[in-house]
């Protein structure tokens, strides 16, 4: 195993960061609107907010 | 354990602290499968389109471990009409959809550097895991457009156990049929084929992934859990 990471992806590059950067977007997307679902309900339920 | 987490006040209870827990075991696991990632040194074939493996293996596997999950919930509320079991098929969907839609999107990018073309219409691999990906759209869009919970728990439940039948179908439809996608390479009967340095990264990924599929399912049942809550003393405050 190489001791430094390797970032060089050369004419890959093209089809590499753009599976990474999707995956990063619909992994952050699915925390943030699980997050959100969860203290939105949980404020309305503790009777802070109305439910729709 | 299972049936004691089937009191909504116990799951509450276990899932506060293990939702969490599961997070930063996801997050970790997640350093260190990036870190094995980028060490490994381009295969011999794929070049360095090997690392797209690290994401897309994992996302495809996962498509399938949430449908088995949507599918598990959906019989027991069915069978049991457990409003529990709904709210975990309920909450597994949109994660379940959101794998697929990875799975499909980076196996698309492999597939252009490896076979030269974005997609291949009639392969047995990419259509069933399209048809996976459309069962679980037709999951959200049924559920959606009834407003009748009591209505809608069958319904979208009875979806989920039709779209089971397409699971060994995804699994076995390199095996069964001509496919230009490669057939398993680690869960094999003689063991896996890949080298050790890219099964660690690859395997280890796919714990990530597992780990971060458990904790924000867990939050989003927590989710339903709480927004039923608001209904009924929405209703309550109503009357």
């Amino acid at each position: 195993m190489s001791a430094m990471f390797d970032f060089d992806a050369g004419r890959y590059g093209a089809y590499v960061w753009p599976a990474y950067a999707a995956t990063a977007i619909v992994i952050a997307f699915l925390v943030i609107d699980s997050l959100w679902r969860a203290r939105r309900w949980k404020r309305a339920a503790e009777g802070g907010e109305r439910a729709p | 354990m299972f049936p004691a987490l089937a009191n909504p006040a116990r799951f509450m209870a276990f899932s506060r602290w293990a939702a969490p827990l599961l997070g930063v075991i996801a997050i970790g696991l997640l350093a260190i499968g990036l870190a094995l990632d980028f060490r490994a040194p381009p295969d011999y074939q794929q070049g360095y389109a090997v690392h797209i493996m690290f994401i897309h293996v994992p996302a495809a596997w996962m498509s399938l471990v949430v449908y088995a999950c949507l599918g598990g919930a959906s019989f027991i509320s069915l069978v049991f009409r457990h409003p529990l079991a709904q709210a975990a098929a309920r909450a597994a969907a949109p994660l379940g959809a959101g794998v697929t839609l990875l799975a499909l999107v980076t196996g698309s990018l492999w597939g252009k550097t490896t076979w030269g073309a974005w997609w291949v219409w009639g392969d047995p691999r990419l259509t069933s895991v399209l048809v996976l990906f459309l069962f679980y759209l037709g999951y959200l869009a049924l559920d959606a457009s009834l407003d009748d919970e009591a209505r809608a728990a069958p319904a979208t439940s009875i979806l989920a156990l039709v779209g089971l039948v397409n699971l060994p179908i995804v699994h076995f439809s390199v095996t069964w049929w001509r496919s230009l996608h490669q057939a398993s390479s680690v869960f094999r009967a003689d063991g896996p084929s890949m080298p050790a340095i890219y099964l660690a990264p690859l395997l280890t990924m796919a714990l990530a992934y597992m780990a971060g599929f458990g904790a924000l399912w867990l939050v989003r049942i927590r989710a339903e859990v709480w927004r039923r809550r608001a209904q009924v003393r929405a209703v309550r405050a109503a009357g």
